[in-house]
């Protein structure tokens, strides 16, 4: 058989390599193996391909998917198509960065550790808040961590999370919360956002109330009146925002939150059918102990010179074991760098930038299906973000359906997660979409809509 | 070095934005909503940016970088190809709410790595969801808790044993997962001590952890003794996927008992580590677990498509959104095709380069169980410590001045100056060679100039660093020079602000 280039060792090293053991064949050093255990026969998978033909396999396989440079899209619902800038694949193709591992021995690892405490940085300038971890797997998983966080801190045992908040938000927290004891409570929307008075009478006795500001359906929450219902009730409040829209939304640190959290994919990172992307999970100072996850912290070394290391480990399973404050270790890092690397891009001018051009693009895609498709936008008065619901007067997935024969993803079918929402389509509109895709947009629903 | 926030001068961006000048103005937010103070992001030009984060990688050291036998994490080569095909845009731009017709390629590509994991594992089902090994952990213990509560057991069984070899995630995910711990102790040879476990097994318990071979790097000699109990009980068995490097196309956990098994894609299916992270933590389970699997999953059609089931009424729900870490996927997947039933190969080879440098270490470090070891293995730096006071830190230490990184050291907790060894396949004889001559020479210059040792490494960007000075007085941001003054109290002669290098 001819050698695999992924391996290095010749017939001559073999037996060498044998000799010095003391084991005259392979199959020798697998004798602690019971012969009931062994597979005994050669896995049943094809044959091994060449690197040449796996990309031609492979490359088949992408070229079956409408994905968003060949169908003009306005898919959101929590994934993006923000623009990548080309320095973020160059950063996070640096080989010393993307093959190493977490950052246990600081020495070898200061390009890492460093990054990530400026990565903690800008999620901390961002969100108003005094802490970040180094990042968690999705804008899922970091919820569910915060109830972790709230039901130690609080010593109470429910959660309240707003329905306009990601229904895999709350899907995540659900799973979660069964395994460590959590009753999840779900306060309705009404038109669009939640209403303070009823999201403060749900929050009695919970540990945490959660709510994503912009939420769901795009619209921007009263966020302090709802902090402030929350805390009224001694519940930690969570926030879980867009970091792409604090250049122009106010921080949720400066509003009174617990914690903020989120999906970070939208900042840095591609679609990517679901990931891999980072989750990001700040908090106020007071918190800074039960952090799950990686922190990286400022010290010196024996020359006193600055350097970085992980720090506030006796928070981490690998040492508190059982009593651990999570069990994550495998992290998000290199996505995380990546955001790092696409906020230093954008910088705040950049970022306030694009969260105005995304406010226009969608006031201008809201008053475009009007105008041209006679389609309402569901909560009329409220005011949006990046998306926004839009009624169209038939079953939304039929909609769908027929937009995309004529080459245009026209958004999310909302009747999936809501009742009543049948008809109804969850619009997103990022920098990357011009005002003429947006016409286009208009002129398609124009003909399948209603 | 500078931080990239030192570097910043206000009026400087590395971005141009797409500007419409043309569009109605956007509407006016609430006062109350509206950012009164911009963040302090960075302001740097694009080659800053460039210069910065490459100056970053130099101070880093990876796989591609050179030798880097971190135990229990298999560092091994992390195939280019992979990155090529992730970042194809049929994949990169693919939205993972795409409908079905629109994302027949990637679909089938999650259905066929699920197809060949299965495989591997000698089981019947799997979810690629789970993001990381340890959330493939609780995915499995709570399909456990999901297949009792369905038999009516829930109540009874409360209990997840779990040897005093597992690693740290093993109890943490045990608690998340509401479960009450159970520890086993390790026998003389380095297996799960047998007679410790038939006291502790019983109607009470849930399942079994078990990372096999374990974190010593030892194939259990008693697994169908020990599957024989488990199951004689009613009780699950839970496969730790983290060693799974060492026995692929040999041994299947399906095939040893075990039910459920998590995949670490970033270990074994050559997934780049990236600093700590993305990993995939796919899980496979035996049929009768199936049902519980989280939502969506991803079948084959009756029509040969493929799509997302999200109609699984016993499911425990969604531990990640959509249906896992695609990107993990593309590269994992290409890798298993570049191998295919070659695995075997890389599998014996992994062990085979173990053992010669067990082999070759044997002279001048501990060997607490005297046995063959599989793809890692664990030596101690206890006599050095005793004759020479040089502990396994300062032999981890100096070996970042012969160029290597170091192992995993203090783990497993119950060998004391542990230095834990995983080579894995990727290494060549010469580089083997090397690093065991760098062990060889620390181990006698510890007897003869321990000080070397003490005072490693002398050759990296920084010196040895203060971790009880991080977390006595934790520093996790810039402070923007406002703070500095507040942060230096207690520093005596060190600069806050970025004079050095």
């Amino acid at each position: 058989m001819t050698q695999h280039p992924f391996l290095a060792l010749t017939e001559s090293d073999r037996e060498q390599m044998l000799g010095t053991i003391g084991v005259g064949s392979i199959g020798e050093l697998f004798r602690d193996l019971p012969s009931a255990v062994r597979l005994g026969r050669e896995l049943d998978l094809e044959p091994a391909l060449s690197e040449q033909e796996v990309f031609d396999h492979v490359a088949e396989l992408a070229e079956r998917n409408a994905d968003a440079s060949r169908e003009l899209s306005f898919l959101g619902a929590g994934m993006y198509d923000h623009y990548v800038p080309a320095v973020v694949d160059a950063i996070l193709q640096r080989g010393e960065l993307l093959t190493a591992y977490t950052p246990y021995q600081p020495e070898m690892s200061q390009g890492v550790l460093q990054a990530i405490f400026e990565y903690q940085t800008a999620i901390c300038e961002l969100t108003g808040m005094d802490v970040s971890n180094a990042s968690g797997y999705d804008g899922t998983s970091v919820a569910a961590d915060a109830c972790y966080v709230a039901k130690h801190a609080t010593g109470r045992a429910k959660v309240v999370v707003t329905e306009a908040t990601n229904p895999q938000v709350r899907q995540v927290v659900k799973t979660y919360g069964a395994g460590f004891g959590l009753e999840v409570v779900e306060v309705q929307h009404r038109n669009g956002t939640t209403d303070p008075d009823e999201l403060e009478r749900a929050a009695t006795d919970a540990a945490a109330v959660i709510f994503q500001q912009p939420n769901f359906f795009g619209c921007l929450e009263p966020a302090p009146d709802l902090v402030a219902g929350a805390a009224a009730a001694g519940a930690l409040p969570v926030a879980h925002v867009d970091l792409l829209s604090l250049g122009v939304l106010e921080a949720p640190g400066n509003y009174g939150a617990a914690l903020a959290l989120g999906e970070g994919q939208a900042a840095g990172n591609f679609a990517s059918f679901g990931g891999p992307h980072y989750g990001f999970l700040a908090a106020r100072n007071e918190f800074i102990r039960r952090m799950p996850g990686r922190i990286v912290g400022e010290t010196v070394d024996a020359a006193g010179e600055r350097g970085y290391v992980l720090t506030l480990q006796t928070r981490e399973q690998h040492i508190r074991r059982e009593k651990a404050t999570s069990n994550i270790t495998t992290n998000q890092t290199l996505l995380a760098l990546g955001g790092l690397v696409y906020l230093t891009w954008l910088g705040p001018r950049g970022l306030r930038e694009l969260g105005e051009t995304c406010l226009s693009l969608a006031a201008y895609a809201k008053q475009r299906l009007r105008e041209r498709a006679g389609l309402e936008a569901v909560f009329a008065d409220q005011t949006t973000f990046k998306e926004f619901a839009v009624r169209v007067g038939r079953n939304a997935h039929e909609v769908v359906a027929a937009a995309r024969e004529r080459g245009v993803h026209p958004g999310y079918a909302l009747g999936r997660d809501y009742e009543g929402m049948d008809d109804v389509l969850l619009v997103s509109v990022t920098e990357r979409r011009t005002p003429a895709e947006i016409d286009r947009l208009a002129d398609v629903l124009a003909e399948v809509a209603r | 070095m500078k931080l990239i926030y030192e570097r910043s001068q206000p009026g400087r961006r590395a971005s141009a934005l797409p500007r419409h000048h043309d569009l109605p103005q956007p509407p006016v937010l609430p006062e109350e909503l509206r950012r009164r103070e911009p963040p302090r992001l960075p302001e740097v030009p694009e080659f800053e940016l460039v210069r910065h984060f490459t100056e970053l990688s130099t101070r880093n050291f990876g796989v591609d970088t050179g030798f880097y036998p971190l135990g229990s994490c298999t560092m091994k080569y992390n195939p280019r190809i992979n990155e090529r095909l992730a970042a194809l845009p049929g994949f990169a731009r693919l939205h993972p709410l795409q409908e079905e017709e629109g994302a027949q390629g990637a679909l089938e590509l999650m259905w066929r790595l699920q197809e060949i994991l299965a495989e591997v594992t000698g089981l019947d089902a799997v979810s690629l969801q789970p993001a990381a090994g340890s959330q493939g952990e609780l995915t499995g213990l709570l399909l456990v808790r999901a297949y009792f509560t369905a038999r009516g057991e829930s109540e009874q069984r409360r209990k997840v044993v779990i040897p005093d070899t597992a690693h740290g995630t093993n109890p943490a995910s045990v608690t998340m997962a509401g479960y009450e711990l159970t520890h086993v102790q390790t026998d003389a040879r380095g297996n799960i001590d047998v007679d410790d476990l038939r006291g502790k097994v019983d109607e009470h318990t849930a399942a079994l952890m078990l990372t096999n071979p374990s974190t010593l790097g030892l194939f259990d000699e008693n697994i169908e003794e020990i599957e024989r109990i488990f199951h004689g009980v009613g009780a699950l068995m839970y496969y730790d996927g983290a060693n799974l490097n060492a026995v692929c196309g040999i041994s299947r956990p399906g095939d040893m008992g075990f039910d459920i098994v998590h995949i670490n894609l970033h270990k074994t299916f050559s997934q780049p580590h990236g600093g700590g992270g993305p990993g995939g933590g796919p899980v496979a389970v035996r049929g009768m677990l199936e049902p519980f699997l989280p939502v969506p999953a991803v079948v084959r059609r009756a029509d040969g498509g493929f799509g997302l089931d999200f109609d699984r009424p016993q499911t425990i729900g969604k531990v990640r959104g959509f249906t896992g870490p695609f990107g993990v996927f593309v590269r994992s997947y290409a890798y298993l095709r570049m191998w295919g039933p070659r695995l075997r190969e890389m599998s014996e080879t992994a062990v085979l380069n173990a053992n010669y440098v067990l082999a070759r270490l044997k002279e001048a470090y501990d060997l607490p169980f005297d046995r063959l070891c599989m793809h890692e293995f664990v030596v101690s730096a206890r006599t050095l410590k005793r004759e020479h006071g040089c502990t396994a830190l300062d032999v981890a230490k100096r070996l970042m001045d012969y160029g290597f990184h170091p192992p995993t050291i203090y783990f497993p907790l119950i060998v004391p100056e542990a230095l834990m060894v995983e080579p894995t396949e990727t290494e060549a004889k010469e580089t083997l060679d090397a690093f065991c001559d760098a062990m060889l020479a620390i181990a006698r210059e510890a007897a003869d100039e321990p000080e070397l040792l003490k005072g490693a490494p002398h050759h990296r960007p920084v010196k040895r660093l203060d971790e009880v000075r991080a977390a006595k007085h934790p520093v996790v941001k810039y402070g923007f020079g406002e703070e500095v003054a507040a942060q230096l109290s207690g520093r005596s002669g060190v600069s806050g602000s970025a004079s050095e290098q």
